[in-house]
């Protein structure tokens, strides 16, 4: 056939011509075994060496970078734990210095109270005085038996009156000695109570000290973890630095909302001030830019105040100033911060009169009668926008404290995301040299496959020349190396 | 402005610091409304305030405005009837508004139509004061019919230059003569635009829907 393609041997009958050309080649290709096998070899090697080899540097590189991670992780916790523990001894110190600074006087109060308490006491001890030592004396004359006589009988009752009197004496004498000490029991009272509260007040401020005691011992305990390098204490420092990144993540996206908000609020009146038609980029107006300027600036004013406040730590130079010089810089940021906060206020007003304006000309423009607009309910927004726009600069100023946290955790969780992706990455450049490796050795099988017959034909006659090699070695399979 | 150029700006901002420009070119917008005052479509100056109220309303501090006349010649700065390079400040920008509306609004009362209608003229004084104020976006709106007639002295049958410039037909009514056979009005079109697209006009637009203003001003 003329239109049969060029490889065909036998025209019209393409499988046929594929077989023939198959069976012209297998000679060649069983003489081209050995460079075939060693080129699929050299070829895996070729394509697997770089990649194990990129991956075992990826994997060494993960290892020293989770290293690094675990000093950075470790050095951070241990100097968040050194912290924590110094402000719990300033606290034992205030509470030591507010409450057991008075311990004397309150010692010298306590001891005062207890020895008037032992007076009262020994005075309640005094019993009354005994009878006076006749009454035996009358005691042995009342034994004598009554014999009729009118002189003892007569004596006798006289005795009786007498006893009787001095009976009733008596009795008035320890009923009232008895009085006595019930007024002086009951003067106990107020001592008691005032006792009772001065040691509950003692046994609170003690409970205090022990609770103090017992923070201190937990950071301790924390902090000789971290000291230890313990993997517990890294797993804890490495749970609450992802825990306080995604915690500042969220509030900065917060702040960043009330950043949007806050810069709606005065774009378009910063327009009156640096006009509206200069442009920074295609979209992106000067007006617009001043604006964000401002923002950026209560931010930075918000930040450094947050710094001189110590409540964050970003700048350690601010840290580092002498006190009065802080202080300064404390009240010179919070003024910036209130002007800036002012002025956001006005910017607001404004903004309002160019919307009331614009609103009026387009009324005007399309001839419609404008409604009468209701005094106090349309000074309603324009007071809260004011409001906002004072209030705004303030709350982002907190925004250093979560920017802190961020900061300090992105290090820790970007440090943890760059190990797993490093690892990831070696794993994967692994198992694909592996793959080419392997590949090199399923395609040097296929070959044999392909050339199975003159493979055949090769073992058949060694088999039946066996070669004579020394050490009774010819039991070799073809293809098998000695 | 959104959300997502909000938070592109701030990148931006540091960049632009750190290169210390600003954007050289031109985002203000220039409009010349040319007005037909000839013949029978002078009875039409009124829809001409409306074209004129949806520009002042839409158009931003820093934009140019010109509104001239169309007779029988128009070549000249006296057709002008009222133009404006509105203030940067908003509020100033609205008070300029309010009295070209009022200037106008005077115009449109007084309206006196021409014999015949210059509309090349037109285009030539609107392209030279757009030129000259330098605006990225340049439109020429042409409150016509689009029927030309010129008298014999007066020469327009040479090429104009248009360059960059959008050209807007607007409120094109139809002649009596076009009813009889609409070919007439359909090529009178075709004729424009050919010649402004040949003068090297961005865009030549009809808009006779006066509904639809918003596509006056977006290219």
């Amino acid at each position: 056939m003329a239109d049969s393609p060029f490889w065909m041997i036998w025209p019209g009958n393409a499988a046929l011509s594929a077989l023939l050309w198959f069976v012209i080649a297998m000679p060649f290709l069983y003489a081209a075994r050995a460079p075939v096998h060693g080129l699929l070899r050299s070829l895996g090697a070729l394509a697997g060496g770089p990649l194990r080899l990129a991956a075992r540097s990826l994997l060494a590189t993960a290892r020293e970078l989770r290293e690094r991670n675990r000093a950075v992780l470790l050095a951070q916790g241990r100097e968040e734990s050194e912290e924590r523990i110094a402000r719990e001894f300033e606290r034992v110190a205030a509470l030591v210095k507010r409450d057991l600074e008075g311990y004397p006087a309150l010692q010298r109060r306590l001891l005062d109270e207890i020895t008037r308490v032992e007076e009262d006491y020994r005075k309640c001890g005094e019993v009354p005085p005994p009878p006076p030592e006749w009454v035996e004396a009358v005691a042995a004359v009342a034994k004598i038996k009554p014999n009729g006589n009118e002189l003892v009988q007569h004596l006798l009752e006289e005795i009786n009156v007498s006893i009787k009197a001095i009976h009733d004496k008596a009795l008035a004498e320890y009923r009232r000695s008895y009085q006595a000490r019930h007024r002086i029991l009951d003067g106990f009272m107020p001592f008691w109570r005032s006792l009772d509260k001065t040691l509950a007040q003692a046994d609170r401020k003690m409970t205090s000290l022990a609770d103090r005691a017992a923070a201190i011992d937990a950071q301790m305990e924390r902090y000789e973890a971290v000291v230890k390098k313990t993997d517990k204490a890294e797993h804890a420092l490495t749970v609450s630095a992802a825990t306080q990144f995604f915690i500042a993540t969220l509030v900065l996206a917060v702040a960043a909302g009330g950043a949007l908000i806050n810069f709606k609020l005065i774009a378009l009146p910063m327009s009156e001030m640096v006009g509206a038609g200069d442009y920074l980029t295609a979209s992106l107006r000067t007006s617009e830019v001043a604006a964000l300027v401002i923002i950026f600036v209560e931010a930075t004013m918000g930040l450094f105040l947050m710094e001189t406040l110590r409540i964050t730590h970003l700048f350690p130079r601010i840290h580092s100033l002498p006190e009065n010089m802080r202080k300064r810089m404390l009240w010179a940021s919070f003024t910036l911060l209130l002007i800036l906060a002012g002025i956001e206020a006005a910017l607001a007003l404004m903004r309002d009169m160019l919307i009331a304006d614009k609103q009026a000309l387009l009324q005007s423009l399309a001839a419609t009668q404008a409604h009468a607009a209701d005094g106090w309910l349309t000074g309603i927004p324009t007071a809260g926008q004011m409001l906002l726009g004072f209030i705004l600069p303030f709350a982002l100023a907190f925004v250093a404290i979560p920017l802190e946290s961020f900061i300090n955790s992105a290090r820790t969780v970007g440090g943890a995301a760059l190990v797993l992706l490093a690892r990831a990455a070696g794993v994967m450049l692994r198992v694909a040299g592996n793959f080419f490796r392997q590949l090199s050795k399923v395609l040097i099988t296929l070959y044999d496959i392909v050339i199975v017959l003159p493979l055949l034909v090769e073992r058949l006659a060694k088999n039946a020349h066996p070669p004579a090699v020394r050490g009774g070695r010819a039991d070799l399979k073809v293809g098998e190396r000695p | 402005m959104r959300r997502r150029s909000f938070l592109l700006s701030v990148p931006l901002l540091g960049l632009a610091q750190a290169l210390g420009c600003t954007d050289p070119r031109s985002h203000s917008h220039a409009v010349y409304l040319l007005v037909d005052t000839s013949g029978t479509y002078a009875q039409e100056v009124d829809k001409a305030q409306v074209i004129v109220n949806y520009l002042l309303g839409s158009l931003q501090p820093g934009d140019s405005l010109a509104v001239a006349r169309v007779r029988s010649r128009s070549f000249s700065e006296k057709d002008i009837i009222a133009k404006a390079t509105f203030d940067q400040r908003p509020s100033q920008a609205n008070a300029q508004k309010r009295l070209f509306k009022d200037r106008i609004e005077a115009f449109t009362s007084t309206a006196r139509g021409s014999v015949k209608t210059d509309i090349t003229g037109g285009l030539i004084q609107g392209a030279l004061f757009l030129n000259e104020t330098g605006a990225g976006k340049k439109t020429i709106l042409i409150f016509s019919d689009m029927q030309e007639e010129l008298d014999k002295s007066t020469i327009r049958n040479f090429p104009i230059d248009l360059k960059d410039i959008r050209v807007v037909a607007v409120n094109v009514v139809k002649l009596n003569t076009d009813n009889i056979d609409p070919r007439r009005y359909l090529g009178r079109l075709e004729d424009w635009q050919k010649r402004v697209e040949a003068a090297g006009a961005r865009e030549w637009r009809v808009i006779n829907d006066l509904e639809h203003l918003d596509a006056l001003l977006k290219s």
